[in-house]
C-alpha cells in the first residue's frame, strides 16, 4: 500500500498524520461499537434479569461525558491538523530532506513546471533547459519545487508515493513541494477526472541518483525534438495513452504563456487584449501579495 | 418560405436520428427490456382499468401521505436504474485489466458513474428521504395536510420530471462525462459541446425547483401546523430533523439553481462565468457546487438520523436519552452544514489558513454526531430491546456508520487528505455514510412507518435476508475500496495496468453482487407482504407500541389524518396519552375542511418537464411554449377557487364508527 509505505519525506509525513489520526478515532470508535453491541444484547427484550426503566432519559453526568469525549479528542485532532496544515502547505519550501536530515547549505530545489494536457503530462525542467512528456524524473534527496498547470480541463497532479497532490488547472499556477529519498520508479497520475483519456493518463515518477539524473538529462538533450510553441500547440492535441517522449530544448518562457493561456499566439504573450491585462493587473494590485507585500504574478490561486 | 431542412431543424433543434444509439447494443437492449417492461405495466394497469382509479386516488392527489408514498416509489424505482450503474462500473473495473479494457469504451463508462452519482443522490436519496418525511411529519404534528398541498404534488411531479429529463439521456442522446457534479471547464461548451450537461442542468433544475418548493412546504408546515401544545421542545424528534432538513433546502437548493443557471448561460448564450478566459474562474463553481453540495450530504443524513431516534427508543420502549441534547446536536449540525464546503477540494490551493478553518470545522461536526451516537447508546441502556426489522437497520446503522464517520474526520485532516483526496478511500468513506447512514436510515423508516402508510406490517423473513445481505454486501464491496485507496488508486478510471489490484475489485464486485440480492430481497419482501397482508394486518394503528402522534390515529389514517385535533402535554405525546388513559372520542364529530385534489401540478410539471427537454435539443419552440405555460398555467391556476371542501360529518362518522368496530374486535 503506497500511501502506508511512501517514498518520499512529505508523503511520509503524511502517512504518520494518517495513522495519527486514526488512532486518535479508534480511541472513541472501538468503545462505540463494542457498547452498541453489548448494550443492544444486554438488554434485549428476552433478557428479563436485566433491568428496565422506562422513563430513565436524562444524566447530566453523562451528557458531558458524550459531548465531551468527542470534544477532548477533536481539540487534540484540530490541533494537530492546525500544526499540518502549516508544516505541509504545498506551497511551503521544504525545510528539510527527511528525520534529522536538514538540508545541505546551498542546494536549491530543481524546479519542475508540470502541464496537464488532454491526456497526458508534460514536464518542463527550466534548469536543464529540456522537457519530458509522461516521465518525471529526478534526483533523489534533492527538494524538488514544482509549478502546476493545465491546458484545458482541470485535473490533479497525483504522486502517493512522493506527495500527495494538487490540482492542475488551466489559466491558474499550483505549487507542490517535495523530495523523493529513495531511488524507485513510482506513480504518477492525474487525481481529477478530466474526460476520455483520463485512465491513461499516468506517467513514471523515476527517482535517479545524481549521475543517473545527469546520465537521463543527457539522453534528453541528445534526442532532436525541440519544445517550440508549434511543438506545443501539436501537444495539446488530444490524445491517449501517449508514450514517453523528451525535448531537448524548450522555447523560453514557454510556462508561463501556457499559464496565461497565450501560447499559442506564437508572439508570446504581447497582451495586445488589454481588457485582459488590465483585468489581470487588477486583480494582481488588489488581491494577490506575496508574504512580502510584493504582487504574486497574476493569477495564483493564491 | 423556409425549406423543409430548415423546418425540421426548427421543430427539432439539435435532435436528429443519430442521437438514437442504433448501434450500442448494450443501450439498446437496455431501452427494449425497459420499454417492454412499461408496456407490460401500463397493459397491466389498462387490464384491470386502473388508470382512473390511479389518477383520481394518487396522481392527482394532494394527500400528504399518498404524495410521500409516490415519492418513495419513485425513489425505489430509480434505485434499480442507479444500481444497474454500479453494477456496471463494480463490472467494468474487474474485468479491465492489462491488455483487456472490459465492456465499456470510456465514452459510456463515464456517462455510467455521472449518472450513477446524479441519480443515487437526485433520484433515489432525495425522493426517499423528501417522501418518508412527507408521509410523517404532518401525522406526527398532528395536522391534516401540509400548508400547500397543491404545491406538494406539484414538488412531487417536478422531481419526476427531472427523473424523466435523466432517464431520457439514456435512450436519446447521451448523458454528461463529467462526473456527478459537472466541473467546468470539463462541463463547459468547448469540452463538452453535446447535449449530455445540458441533460445534466435541466434535469437538475426541474427536480432542484420541486425539492425547493417541498422544503418550503414543510418548513411553514412543521412552524404552522403542529397541535395545540406541541412546543418546539415537543415534537418528535424525526420531525425536528426533518425541520433542520428543510431548512437547508430551502437555503441551499437556490444556490444549486444559480450555479447551474451560470453554467448555462456560459454554455447557450456564450458567457465566461466558469471559462478559463474573460475573466471566467472554474473555482468559483467548485466552491459554489459545494456551498450546495456539502448541506445536501446533512439534507439526506439529518431525517435518517430523526428515524434513528424515533426507532431506538419505539423498539427499546423508552423515552430518548438525552432529547434536548438531539435537539442541539441536530441544530449544531445544520448550521455547521454551511461552514464546511471547501474541505471538498483542499487540494485546489487554498492557504494553509484556510485549510485549516474548514478542516476544523469539519471536525467539530462530529462532536455533536458523535453525542447523538451515544445518546441512541443510552437509550438502549435499561431498555427493553426488541429485534425487530427497523432496530435491526438501527443496529447495523451504528456499527457502519462510526466507521464511516472516522474516516471522514480523517479526510478533514487537510495534509492527510491531500494523499486520501478522489482516491477510491474518499468513494468508500462516502458509501460508507450514504450507506450506512442515509440507506439504512430509509430501510429503517419504511419498515417502520409502512404499517402506518398500509395497514399491514411487512413480512420479516425477506426483511431479514434484505438486511443482512445489505449489510454483508456494503462490507464486501467497500472495504476492499479503502484498501485500494491506500494503494493509490484514483476514482473514475475505466482501466488498470497493476494487476495486484485485481482481487480487491473482485471482491467489491462480489459484495455489489450481494448488495444486488439484498435489494431483490427488498422487493420480495414488499411482495410476500402484499400477498399475505391479511395475516400480518394490524387494526390497532400501534403495531410498535409507539410513542408519538402518528400511531394515535388508523393504518392507514384517514384522508383527514385524526377526526379531532390532538392536544400534546408531553414529549412522546401518544406515550403520555395511553400512559395516562386516554379515550378515543367515538361522537360529536364535525365536517372536516380539506383541499380538493388537482390535476393542475402534473400538468405544470409536464410543461416544466417539457420546457427543459426543448433546452437539451434546442428545439426553442418547446422551451418557449413550456415555460409560457408553466407561468401562466400557475397563474391561472391561482384563481382557481375550487380548491377545498368539506368531507361531511356523516362520513367522518361511518369512517371512526369502522376504526371503533376495529378497536373494539381487536380488543
Amino acid at each position: 500500500m503506497v500511501v502506508m509505505n511512501p517514498s518520499g519525506d512529505i508523503a511520509l509525513q503524511q502517512r504518520d498524520l494518517v495513522l495519527l489520526s486514526t488512532g486518535l478515532m479508534l480511541l472513541i470508535i472501538v468503545p462505540v461499537i463494542g457498547l452498541t453491541l453489548f448494550i443492544a444484547w444486554k438488554y434485549r427484550e428476552s433478557n428479563t434479569a436485566a433491568p428496565y426503566d422506562p422513563e430513565w432519559h436524562h444524566s447530566t453526568r453523562l451528557e458531558f461525558a458524550v459531548w465531551g469525549a468527542p470534544l477532548a479528542i477533536i481539540m487534540v485532532l484540530g490541533a494537530v491538523t492546525w500544526v499540518t496544515c502549516h508544516t505541509l502547505d504545498p506551497y511551503r519550501s521544504l525545510s528539510r530532506l527527511g528525520p534529522n536530515r536538514p538540508i545541505p547549505a546551498g542546494v536549491k530545489p530543481l524546479e519542475v513546471d508540470v502541464v496537464a494536457l488532454d491526456w497526458k503530462w508534460l514536464f518542463i525542467y527550466p534548469e536543464l533547459g529540456v522537457a519530458s512528456v509522461n516521465e518525471l524524473a529526478a534526483p533523489v534527496d534533492r527538494p524538488l519545487a514544482f509549478k502546476i498547470t493545465a491546458s484545458t480541463v482541470m485535473n490533479s497532479l497525483a504522486m502517493p508515493a512522493i506527495a500527495g497532490q494538487i490540482y492542475a488547472m488551466p489559466g491558474m499556477q499550483t505549487q507542490l513541494h517535495a523530495v523523493i529519498n529513495q531511488p524507485g520508479v513510482y506513480d504518477g497520475f492525474s487525481g481529477n477526472y478530466s474526460g476520455a483519456g483520463f485512465s491513461g493518463m499516468r506517467f513514471k515518477v523515476r527517482g535517479l541518483s545524481d549521475a543517473d539524473f545527469a546520465t537521463w538529462a543527457a539522453n534528453a538533450r541528445a534526442g532532436d525534438a525541440r519544445l517550440t510553441r508549434e511543438a506545443y500547440v501539436g501537444l495539446t492535441q488530444p490524445s491517449q495513452n501517449q508514450p514517453v517522449s523528451y525535448f531537448a530544448s524548450v522555447d523560453p518562457g514557454l510556462f508561463l504563456d501556457i499559464v496565461d493561456q497565450c501560447a499559442a499566439s506564437g508572439d508570446g504573450c504581447k497582451r495586445g487584449d488589454a481588457m485582459h491585462a488590465a483585468m489581470k493587473l487588477a486583480v494582481a494590485e488588489k488581491v494577490l501579495c506575496g508574504p512580502d507585500g510584493k504582487p504574486l504574478p497574476p493569477r495564483q490561486t493564491r | 418560405m423556409p425549406t423543409t431542412a430548415e423546418l425540421i431543424k426548427f421543430i427539432f433543434g439539435r435532435l436528429t436520428i443519430d442521437a438514437l444509439p442504433l448501434d450500442e447494443p448494450i443501450i439498446m437492449g437496455t431501452f427494449v427490456m425497459v420499454a417492454l417492461g412499461g408496456l407490460t405495466v401500463a397493459g397491466l394497469i389498462t387490464r384491470f382499468k386502473l388508470w382512473g382509479y390511479l389518477w383520481k386516488e394518487w396522481f392527482t392527489s394532494i394527500d400528504h401521505k399518498k404524495i410521500g408514498v409516490m415519492y418513495i416509489v419513485l425513489g425505489v424505482v430509480m434505485l434499480l436504474r442507479g444500481f444497474a450503474d454500479a453494477l456496471m462500473m463494480r463490472a467494468q473495473q474487474a474485468m479491465s485489466f492489462g491488455s483487456s479494457h472490459g465492456y465499456l469504451p470510456p465514452s459510456h463508462y463515464d456517462q455510467v458513474f455521472s449518472a450513477h452519482g446524479v441519480i443515487m443522490i437526485f433520484f433515489v436519496a432525495m425522493p426517499l428521504v423528501v417522501g418518508l418525511m412527507n408521509l410523517v411529519v404532518p401525522l406526527q404534528i398532528g395536522a391534516r395536510d401540509v400548508s400547500f398541498p397543491f404545491l406538494n404534488n406539484f414538488s412531487f411531479w417536478m422531481t419526476v420530471g427531472g427523473a424523466v429529463i435523466v432517464m431520457m439521456s439514456l435512450f436519446i442522446g447521451n448523458f454528461a462525462r463529467t462526473g456527478w457534479l459537472a466541473y467546468p471547464p470539463l462541463s463547459g461548451i468547448g469540452a463538452s459541446p453535446d447535449v449530455g450537461v445540458d441533460y445534466y442542468i435541466w434535469g437538475l433544475q426541474v427536480a432542484g425547483i420541486g425539492t425547493l418548493l417541498s422544503g418550503v412546504n414543510l418548513v411553514i408546515t412543521i412552524i404552522k401546523m403542529r397541535a395545540p401544545g406541541m412546543t418546539l421542545m415537543r415534537m418528535p424528534i424525526f420531525t425536528w430533523t426533518a425541520l433542520c432538513t428543510n431548512i437547508l433546502i430551502v437555503a441551499s437548493f437556490p444556490v444549486l439553481t444559480v450555479v447551474l443557471a451560470l453554467l448555462s448561460l456560459d454554455r447557450y448564450v456564450g458567457a465566461h462565468f466558469f471559462t478559463n478566459t474573460l475573466g471566467g474562474d472554474p473555482m468559483m463553481y467548485v466552491n459554489l457546487i459545494w456551498i450546495w453540495g456539502h448541506p445536501e450530504v446533512y439534507i439526506l443524513i439529518l431525517p435518517a438520523f430523526g428515524v434513528f431516534s424515533e426507532v431506538v427508543s419505539t423498539f427499546s420502549g423508552k423515552r430518548l436519552f438525552g432529547y434536548t441534547s438531539m435537539v442541539y446536536a441536530t441544530v449544531a449540525i445544520t448550521v455547521l452544514a454551511y461552514v464546511v464546503w471547501l474541505h471538498h477540494f483542499f487540494t485546489m490551493g487554498a492557504g494553509a489558513d484556510v485549510n485549516a478553518f474548514f478542516g476544523i470545522t469539519t471536525m467539530i461536526i462530529s462532536i455533536p454526531t458523535g453525542a447523538k451516537i451515544f445518546n441512541w447508546l443510552f437509550t438502549m441502556y435499561r431498555g427493553r430491546v426488541r429485534f425487530e426489522l427497523p432496530m435491526l437497520w438501527t443496529l447495523g446503522f451504528m456499527v457502519t456508520f462510526v466507521i464511516g464517520g472516522m474516516t471522514g474526520v480523517l479526510l478533514a485532516v487537510p495534509s492527510a487528505d491531500f494523499v486520501l483526496h478522489n482516491s477510491l478511500f474518499l468513494i468508500a468513506h462516502f458509501h460508507n455514510v450514504i450507506i450506512g447512514g442515509v440507506v439504512f436510515g430509509m430501510f429503517a423508516g419504511i419498515n417502520y412507518w409502512f404499517p402506518k402508510a398500509f395497514g399491514f406490517k411487512l413480512e420479516p423473513f425477506w426483511g431479514k435476508v434484505s438486511f443482512w445481505c445489505w449489510l454483508v454486501g456494503f462490507y464486501l464491496a467497500f472495504m476492499p475500496l479503502y484498501v485500494l485507496g491506500l494503494m493509490g488508486v484514483t476514482r473514475r478510471l475505466s482501466h488498470f495496468d497493476d494487476m495486484s489490484l485485481r482481487p480487491w475489485f473482485l471482491i467489491a464486485a462480489l459484495g455489489a453482487g450481494v448488495i444486488l440480492v439484498g435489494i431483490l430481497a427488498f422487493l420480495a419482501q414488499i411482495a410476500v407482504s402484499i400477498m399475505k397482508r391479511e395475516e400480518l394486518r394490524d387494526l390497532t394503528g400501534d403495531p410498535w407500541n409507539g410513542r408519538t402522534l402518528e400511531w394515535s390515529t388508523s393504518s392507514p389514517p384517514p384522508a383527514y389524518n385524526f377526526a379531532f385535533t390532538p392536544v400534546v402535554h408531553q414529549q412522546d405525546a401518544w406515550w403520555d396519552m395511553k400512559t395516562h388513559g386516554y379515550q378515543r372520542p367515538v361522537a360529536g364529530f364535525i365536517p372536516i375542511h380539506m383541499p380538493r385534489n388537482t390535476g393542475a401540478g402534473l400538468v405544470l410539471a409536464g410543461f416544466a418537464t417539457a420546457c427543459g427537454i426543448g433546452m437539451v435539443w434546442h428545439m426553442w419552440w418547446l422551451a418557449a411554449l413550456g415555460l409560457f405555460v408553466v407561468i401562466g398555467g400557475a397563474i391561472v391556476h391561482s384563481f382557481n377557487e375550487d380548491r377545498d371542501f368539506h368531507i361531511p360529518a356523516s362520513d367522518v362518522i361511518a369512517v371512526e364508527g369502522e376504526r371503533t368496530e376495529a378497536l373494539r374486535n381487536v380488543a
